[in-house]
């Protein structure tokens, strides 16, 4: 199973908390917003952890098949 | 490699032209909310600069902005490592040692996620009129008061103290022992490691009896939501559910209160800017960005948490070797001028998109989402109900907390004409 993930640009402060929690997952655009690297992964807990502690919850995990969202906890 | 955004080439950082290395703390500023000169001279010539602290030990100053972007949000650069065993102790970071900040993900993830949705933009807004209310209580009171008053304890410290007593669940006439507790650990450099033990025993003691109470009659806060991973998910130790419970409740005092200190002060002696404010009270939320990037709150002589290098590093040009002491100077780098023009012009329609005072990365500020709300309230009431509010005493005679690890006025009188 993967996930699909998306960064809401409109939500995002550029905190860092998902490139410095998930570094292979997320990167900054040249506005210091976070853009998912891909934007469907594999389950991975660091992206599940970024999204969790995003301070602005910007971050959407879907299943990648079914649209489902994924529980951040 | 993290990409910060950096404008500045390996050519403008001469490491060879810092033949010695700079002796650090570098002496205080005479205008606290403003940098020292000394340390502005530094960073404009070496953003990234060798330095040594008082123990003799050596590390890495780091004051440009995408330098200390870099630091705090690249996993080359660990917080746990700078407790390794033989790690020279370094400022007040022996008390953050079993703390969030004292970890690297992906151990930091799984504490810092359950509370992190305590913390959200969401919960804030949600939190906001009762935190309104409480601005409105503290001004009433004031306006009942004598003036000149103290606006430290008749408003900016008792602010965020009401605010996260109640989202933690913490009794509110429980703070004056909080408060006292808190300036052992974290200010003063008379006490002594017998007192600062008692304090420190003294909360953990606290918070045991109060989580112990809290699990008989659970309520709807926070320390209640982590009794609860505790005890049904099994996600926390009991040490890290008393340590947790007593880092958030310390976290948040003295670092709102003096950034409204600060910002008050600041603006004080930025009439034009504080007149913008009263005329447009909507510049507020911008207003306190910029005060954010703007205002010096590092206590005088504060050795920020280190990060020590997990392999050698090029940053700003400069080679770093493995396990060395790196220490990001967030307040010094939002004032770099490559990040922010006129760095040093208080403008309160700048609205700074992004700057370092929440830190980044893994360890940004729980508590930001709830400081900018508490600190845009706070102003609002401020302005609005107390007119012409002014310090009542000069800047020069605002004595501050020695060796705290926040610039925490001692007290900041203030008065304000006829409501």
């Amino acid at each position: 199973m993967s996930w699909r993930v998306r960064v809401d640009t409109g939500l995002c402060i550029g905190s860092g908390m998902c490139v410095g929690t998930a570094p292979d997952r997320f990167a900054f655009d040249a506005d210091q917003h976070s853009r998912p690297v891909s934007e469907v992964t594999g389950e991975e807990e660091a992206v599940r952890d970024a999204a969790a502690s995003c301070p602005v919850e910007a971050i959407s995990l879907t299943d990648a098949e079914t649209g489902a969202p994924v529980a951040l906890d | 490699m993290v990409q910060t955004g950096g404008t500045r080439g390996p050519e403008v950082c001469p490491v060879a032209s810092q033949p010695e290395a700079v002796k650090f703390p570098l002496p205080p500023s005479p205008v606290p909310y403003d940098t020292a000169p000394e340390m502005r001279a530094l960073a404009g010539k070496c953003p990234v600069a060798r330095v040594e602290l008082p123990d003799g030990s050596a590390a890495w100053l780091i004051t440009g902005f995408s330098e200390v972007r870099e630091v705090l949000i690249d996993q080359r650069y660990s917080r746990a490592l700078a407790y390794a065993p033989g790690r020279p102790r370094l400022g007040f970071d022996y008390l953050l040692a079993e703390s969030l900040m004292g970890m690297d993900p992906p151990e930091h993830s799984r504490l810092r996620k359950l509370v992190a949705a305590a913390f959200t933009e969401k919960r804030m807004q949600a939190l906001r009129p009762e935190v309104a209310s409480i601005v409105d209580d503290l001004l009433d009171d004031m306006i009942a008061g004598p003036r000149p008053a103290d606006l430290v304890r008749s408003f900016s410290l008792p602010l965020p103290s009401r605010v996260i007593c109640s989202l933690l669940g913490v009794p509110p006439e429980d703070l004056d022992k909080f408060h006292g507790w808190s300036n052992t650990l974290f200010g003063d450099w008379s006490r002594t490691i017998e007192e600062m033990t008692e304090a420190y025993l003294g909360i953990n003691g606290y918070m045991a009896e109060l989580i112990a109470r809290k699990r008989k009659e659970p309520a709807d806060d926070l320390i209640t939501v982590l009794i609860d991973a505790r005890d049904s998910g099994d996600r926390l130790s009991e040490d890290e559910l008393v340590r947790f419970c007593f880092g958030l409740l310390m976290a948040g005092h003295e670092t709102t209160a003096n950034q409204i200190n600060m910002s008050f002060a600041a603006l004080c002696h930025h009439p034009a800017e504080l007149a913008r404010l009263r005329a447009d009270p909507s510049l507020i939320p911008a207003a306190v960005e910029e005060l954010l990037r703007f205002v010096q709150i590092a206590g005088r002589g504060t050795i920020p948490p280190a990060r020590i290098t997990r392999e050698e590093v090029c940053l700003g040009g400069v080679t770093i070797p493995a396990g060395e002491a790196v220490l990001p100077m967030m307040n010094i780098a939002d004032r770099d001028p490559a990040a922010f023009p006129d760095p040093d012009r208080l403008d309160v329609l700048r609205a700074p998109k992004t700057h370092v005072a929440f830190g980044a990365g893994a360890h940004h500020c729980l508590g930001a989402q709830l400081a900018r709300m508490e600190l845009q309230e706070a102003f609002r009431g401020l302005l609005a109900r107390l007119p012409g509010l002014r310090m009542a005493v000069p800047l020069s005679e605002i004595e501050f907390r020695e060796g705290h690890v926040i610039a925490s006025m001692r007290a900041l009188p203030v008065t304000w004409d006829d409501t």
